[in-house]
């Protein structure tokens, strides 16, 4: 029997329900804080290729059962270390882009040797792992904060003065990469290029691929047939945007939005990366130990080892991801960047439909659009609902705080109620 | 060399700390035999698997006497991954399966097949080597013929049925190229009976292929249905090993329940014409491992009767059902007043009393003292060792302390004062606290289960002459429940067996031992209606 | 001896033992560079006894089997808007003190019992639900104290909407408790003369010798301390009851309570419940000792330095007494106290009282998180 076409909705809102609720929030907040649509887009593709990297770096851990990662923050301190050295010793090349990829070669070790001793932690508080990673993330922040507060300057030398405090101890509060590594990832905004020219490039790619598909076996899903149909408008919408002049001038204007295409292609690989790594050997691995811990010990999977790899891919991407998001602002908050970097990432995948056990590439990408949308917009939305920015404010550090809170309490209570069955 | 047999182990004893579990046992399984392994819980079944396993246990105990033979070749074997290298292979009682995984992902798990890649090649990794799906298909397709199983290998295992299950498992193992020996864990006490058959009959099929199979279980029946050589064991001994057409099912069952009584047996003389204190109608009780099925049963005024039966088949669950410890259904009716189920208070009021089979995970605050233990139940059930100040109560110390001074005598509790932590007392010692904070409550019948196991024998002689004390004097009825049938056969008037969750019989302590084992393995009421023997 | 001392430096006892040595340690340099030692007892025992009932709501929380209190902003809210409104009555000195108390129980109550009924349905992942719930209701919170209907001048913003983020308790009930029956020992800055002064606000005092002509070197809050164990006693008698031992065994042994006839999730409600009315209360103790209320953010982090200083005392996850509640606090805030001056003496630039602060604070924790239950 086929599925009737209501009880086939009412399946697709239930399984979509926390991504519907917030398209709706985020509409009604974007209508309520009367700018344009311009404004907002412009805003959004910067936030888009700024924290998307960072939220990806999150998919590992739930897979491999160990929650949401709280514990991202401490990549984040060691790209921001990173960032520091290649600073200190301002290496620069190629516009940039030399620097940025020097600052992610050295993360790398950084990040690993923290990453394994996260792991180890948290393989000591199975059970209670997101709230380790939490704590776990505080106490690498006061670490942090001792070695480049008093460490630097005294036990450390440190070449570059303009990064230290008057006294010569610790560095200052905050750090410009103007002129070195800012937007050096994208050879300092030369590849920045306008928005829908990158979108026309990637729909013809995805059709060329699919048709490709098509040609070699001869058929092809559902689900490939109507990417090539999206794929298709996608690549219409944008020649029409580029080339012509039909639209109303609100989105006439989007014509002049611009992406940087190095970001967009490190986020796209690392989407790629988070689909392969599930074919292989280590992928089927994790997914064993995520699902259930005692059976893959029985079957001989060394559960600790695949958990504290998962922690450290996952690390190391964190930092890699910090070191985009740094590098695109231009400035660092030299003790405040990072602190909440974790909240916002694990809230962003969470408002995209992930759950504590479930998260994919979609959950990531929708829910950067969406969180970072409801943050751009908020502020305004109270201005003009409540004569108080501030009230906006409050409100999107309620939704982040709130959306993690209740997705984890009703986690727990169905995994409770499940276990009672 | 050719050999004669797949596995020989000879002489094999092993003790825990001075208690021998294993006394000088010998078993040879040949190829393509099924070789069914019999006996009591305790009788020393996991103990020889784990040796054979390799399991840490074994070794953290400080290992075993006597020596295990593959092919002949005598091994050494001290981790469960090496059995796996040897060609033994385990399907487990409880599901050693994945649910969100399919069929194939499961039989191929931690075994799956990879194609080399580049990043792999060049880290020299197979970790990172992509996953050949394909390939373990078809393998999956191909054990699972041999088992005569139609279903699609890319199912997920979440959407089988528990029978089909089992077949997975058993299909992971035999896809492992070397297996020689496969051990079968109680493997139909999950399955229903045409599964079970349906499970026989794929047993049969892989020791056609030459593979020898150990199956551990209590099912008479099924072991004359599928076993061509029959071991038992009891308390750590080998009773006997023979051929199967050379025994029958009544011999079998007194074999596995026959045995000296260790505790003198009290003699009794006069049938109680006793008026019902307590009846059971159709009870069910969903305690995990220990489910009640529908238990009829009427307790008799002042007497102690005794619930036995085999582990897993749900004696445990009555008690825990009476009290309210887990979802109840049915009806009880005690003293002619019906008993509000699901609801420990209740039960209490009714004045019950409780001692937990599970003495330090129920029956203790560990890190508690011995008065408070004692005291706790009482002061939340009857109000008692309270001291009021308007509204409010508080504890009375010195009643508290002087009730559990005058409880540390009378059971011979043997501690450094009533302060200290019941978590340092030795085993028979917490056990004598559980029953002081049981009867501290003064019930009218006394439900205790287990009360002697992991117990010394002077503190089980103390407790049961304990139990036989307040039944005799103060007579207390008192439902014991017990693994120990030698024990329950010591006092009780009367002893219900229970099987599948359901009363399979009652005897009397003095009744055959072929009986108690017929009833004991469920074959009792096959047997004396149909006569299979 | 021997056996003691290995009792002392382990498990739960370890940060104790570490804490200990490391608070001698900077007494010992406090002496060696010279800071004024009399000011820093004084300070240790304000700033004790102030936190101290914060740090007291953790005791029935981890009872009751809920873990610590991660949540512990709710009962903050809750005495915050007991405050506030007493503030808006304009009732100075106890009068306002005890209307704050009085306002922030009920509300306590409440949100207690449903913040209690929210555990029962996520059991086994308190800690970090708890977490977020604190979280989630101080930034919700933040947007109530700007469209809160109250109107006293100290406490709004001129221009504007809403409360302030610091209310100056000055003219209310601030220092009620630390100048009730104190002992104040002042230096006149003249003659060197040490003076005492009882039951004396520090106002009298600066207007008595203006333009800081005299100091005050020791106090003894007297009225504060007769508070904080006062709260104690109750809350020890509370274990002595018929109920607190029900509740204990509850969270000792849930399958044992049941055994015994105890509701269990009620205890745990009762537990969560009684943890919020402390904290309640003990952010009014807090804010009158502080002199400020502060509101907005600064609840969002006030659970992690009290669950710390508890774990300090020796309490675990599972198991908490009022003596771990006295020793905790007094170690974790001494050191707190005494290393501020004396880091700033060693290093002039940066704060590394506070960095200390955080790395101690969340190394007790996560400690104390590897020692949970132990599931494997």
């Amino acid at each position: 029997m086929k599925p009737t076409v209501t009880s086939q909705l009412k399946k697709f809102l239930i399984k979509n329900i926390v991504v519907i609720v917030f398209v709706v929030i985020s509409i009604l907040a974007f209508i309520a804080s009367k700018q344009s649509l311009y404004f907002l887009m412009s805003q959004l593709l910067e936030r888009i290729s700024r924290n998307s990297f960072l939220v990806l770096s999150l998919l590992i851990p739930v897979m491999a059962g160990m929650g949401l990662n709280f514990s991202i923050i401490i990549g984040a301190m060691a790209g921001q270390a990173a960032l520091i050295i290649v600073t200190n010793y301002q290496i620069a090349f190629w516009n940039g882009f030399g620097g940025i990829m020097l600052a992610m070669l050295i993360a790398v070790p950084m990040a690993a040797i923290f990453g394994i001793l996260t792991g180890m932690l948290l393989n000591k508080t199975k059970g209670q792992e997101m709230i380790a990673s939490m704590i776990v993330g505080f106490f690498a922040n006061g670490i942090y904060q001792f070695i480049f507060l008093f460490a630097v300057g005294g036990l450390f030398t440190v070449r570059n003065k303009d990064l230290l405090l008057t006294s010569g101890v610790g560095l200052r509060n905050s750090i410009t990469f103007t002129e070195t590594l800012k937007f050096g990832l994208d050879f300092g905004g030369v590849t920045k290029v306008p928005f829908f020219n990158i979108l026309m490039v990637v729909s013809v790619i995805i059709i060329l691929v699919y048709l490709g598909l098509f040609f070699i076996k001869k058929k092809l899903t559902v689900k490939q047939k109507s990417g090539i149909v999206v794929s298709a408008a996608v690549l219409v919408f944008s020649a029409l945007i580029m080339y012509t002049n039909i639209f109303p001038l609100q989105i006439r204007m989007l014509k002049s939005l611009t992406f940087p295409a190095v970001s967009g292609l490190f986020i796209a690989l690392l989407c790629g990366f988070n689909m392969i790594i599930i074919k292989t050997k280590l992928g089927q691995d994790f997914r064993a130990v995520g699902q259930n811990q005692h059976i893959a010990a029985v079957s001989g999977i060394n559960v600790n080892r695949v958990r504290i790899i998962a922690i450290t891919i996952s690390t190391i991407l964190a930092a890699w991801g910090q070191i985009i998001f740094l590098q695109e602002i231009g400035v660092m908050n030299t003790f405040g960047s990072h602190v909440q970097i974790a909240q916002f990432s694990v809230a962003a995948l969470l408002v995209g439909g992930a759950t504590v056990s479930k998260a994919t590439n979609n959950n990531a990408i929708v829910g950067v659009i969406l969180f970072h949308t409801l943050f751009i917009v908020s502020p305004f939305a109270g201005k003009e609902l409540f004569g108080d920015p501030q009230i906006g404010e409050f409100f999107r550090t309620f939704v982040a705080y709130g959306v993690i809170g209740l997705s984890l309490g009703l986690y727990a209570w169905k995994t409770l109620f499940t276990n009672k069955k | 060399m050719k050999n004669d047999y797949v596995l020989e182990m000879n002489g094999i004893t092993k003790d825990y700390s001075g208690n021998v579990v294993l006394n000088n046992i010998n078993l040879k399984v040949k190829p393509g035999e099924i070789h069914a392994l019999l006996g009591e819980n305790g009788a020393g079944k996991s103990t020889l698997m784990n040796i054979l396993f390799g399991m840490p246990v074994i070794h953290s105990t400080g290992g075993f006497n006597g020596e295990v033979k593959l092919n002949g070749e005598v091994v050494n074997i001290i981790s469960p991954k090496e059995a796996m290298g040897h060609g033994i292979g385990m399907v487990h009682q409880e599901f050693m399966l994945i649910p969100g995984f399919t069929i194939t992902e499961n039989i191929k798990l931690n075994r799956e097949i990879t194609r080399r890649n580049i990043v792999s090649s060049v880290f020299r990794s197979k970790a990172l080597e992509f996953l050949d799906s394909e390939a373990m298909s078809k393998d999956s397709r191909k054990a699972l013929d041999t088992l005569n199983i139609g279903i699609d290998e890319n199912a997920y295992v979440s959407s089988l049925p528990v029978g089909y299950m089992q077949l997975v498992e058993i299909a992971r193992e035999i896809d492992k190229r070397n297996i020689k020996l496969l051990v079968f864990d109680e493997p139909t006490a999950v399955l229903t009976e045409s599964e079970a058959e349906n499970l026989i009959g794929a047993m049969k099929v892989i020791a056609g292929h030459g593979i020898a199979i150990l199956f551990i279980t209590h099912r008479l029946d099924e072991v004359m249905m599928a076993a061509d050589t029959v071991t038992v064991l009891r308390d750590g001994n080998l009773v006997v090993s023979k051929p199967k057409t050379e025994t029958n099912v009544m011999e079998i069952a007194a074999l596995m329940v026959g045995r000296e009584l260790s505790i003198t047996k009290t003699v009794k003389t006069e049938e109680k014409e006793a008026d019902v204190v307590m009846s059971l109608r159709n009870l069910q009780v969903n305690m995990p491992g220990e489910a009640v099925k529908g238990v009829d049963l009427d307790i008799k005024r002042g007497e102690i009767i005794g619930i036995g039966g085999l582990a897993g088949q749900g004696k445990i669950g009555i008690a825990n059902g009476i009290m309210g410890m887990f979802e109840t259904d049915g009806e009880i009716t005690i003293n002619n007043e019906k008993l509000v189920l699901n609801n420990t208070i209740e039960s209490y009021n009714k004045k019950l009393a409780f001692v937990s089979e599970d003495r330090k995970g129920v029956g203790l605050l560990l890190d508690s003292s011995i008065e408070d233990n004692i005291a706790i139940t009482a002061i939340r059930v009857n109000g008692d060792f309270l001291k009021k100040f308007g509204p409010f109560s508080f504890r009375d110390d010195s009643k508290i302390r002087n009730h559990a001074e005058s409880m540390v005598k009378e059971l011979d509790i043997r501690c450094t004062g009533t302060k200290q932590e019941t978590r340092r007392l030795s085993g028979g010692n917490q056990q004598k606290v559980c029953l002081a904070r049981a009867l501290t409550i003064e019930p009218e019948i006394l439900l205790v289960s287990e009360p002697t196991r992991g117990v010394d024998i002077g503190a089980k002689q103390l407790i049961l002459d304990k139990l036989r004390f307040l039944n005799k004097e103060l007579g207390m009825t008192i439902i014991m429940t017990s693994s120990e049938l030698a024990e329950l056969r010591s006092i009780c008037d009367r002893i219900v067996i229970v099987c599948e969750g359901k009363v399979e019989g009652v005897l009397k302590p003095d009744a055959s031992d072929v009986d108690f084992g017929l009833m004991m393995s469920g074959d009792y009421k096959k047997v004396k209606v149909g006569g299979i023997a | 001896m021997n056996k003691f001392l290995k009792n002392m430096t382990s498990g739960a006892n370890l940060p104790r033992f570490i804490i200990s040595s490391f608070f001698l340690l900077v007494c010992v340099m406090a002496v060696i560079v010279k800071i004024p030692f009399t000011t820093l007892m004084s300070d240790t025992l304000v700033r004790f006894a102030m936190n101290g009932v914060l740090v007291l709501a953790m005791v029935p929380s981890i009872q009751s089997g809920l873990g610590p209190n991660f949540a512990l902003p709710i009962g903050i809210i809750a005495g915050l808007v007991g405050s506030v409104v007493s503030f808006e009555f304009g009732i100075a000195g106890f009068g306002g003190l005890w209307l704050a108390i009085a306002i922030s129980i009920p509300l306590a109550l409440i949100f207690g019992y449903l913040y209690g009924q929210m555990l029962n349905k996520v059991k086994g992942s308190e800690l970090i639900v708890s977490t977020y719930t604190g979280f989630s209701i101080v930034s919700l919170m933040s947007i109530g104290w700007i469209l809160m209907p109250l109107k006293h001048p100290e406490m709004t913003w001129p221009l504007g909407k809403g409360l302030r983020n610091i209310i100056l308790l000055d003219n209310s009930f601030g220092k009620m408790l630390n100048d009730f029956f104190s002992w104040k020992y002042v230096r006149v800055a003249e003659t060197g003369n040490l003076i005492t002064f009882f039951n004396r606000t520090d106002k009298y005092i600066s207007d008595l010798y203006p333009n800081n002509a005299a100091v005050v070197e020791f106090t003894i809050p007297t009225g504060l301390l007769i508070f904080f164990f006062l709260f104690c006693f109750v809350v020890f008698l509370f274990n002595r009851s018929k109920l607190g031992m029900e509740m204990r065994a509850a969270g000792d042994n849930p399958k044992f309570a049941l055994a015994s006839g105890i509701n269990v999730d009620k205890m745990r409600v009762l537990g969560a419940t009684l943890s919020t009315v402390i904290a309640s209360i003990g952010i009014v103790v807090f804010s009158q000792s502080y002199g400020y209320l502060q509101l907005y953010q600064a609840p969002l982090f006030m659970a992690f330095p009290a669950i710390a200083a508890i774990l300090i005392g020796g309490a675990s996850t599972q198991k908490a007494k009022i003596f771990h509640v006295i020793i905790g606090t007094f170690l974790f805030q001494g050191l707190l106290t005494m290393s501020l001056p004396v880091a700033n003496k060693l290093i002039v630039e940066g704060n590394l009282s506070e960095v200390l602060r955080m790395i101690i604070q969340n190394g007790v924790i996560l400690y104390a998180l590897t020692k949970v239950g132990g599931q494997e």
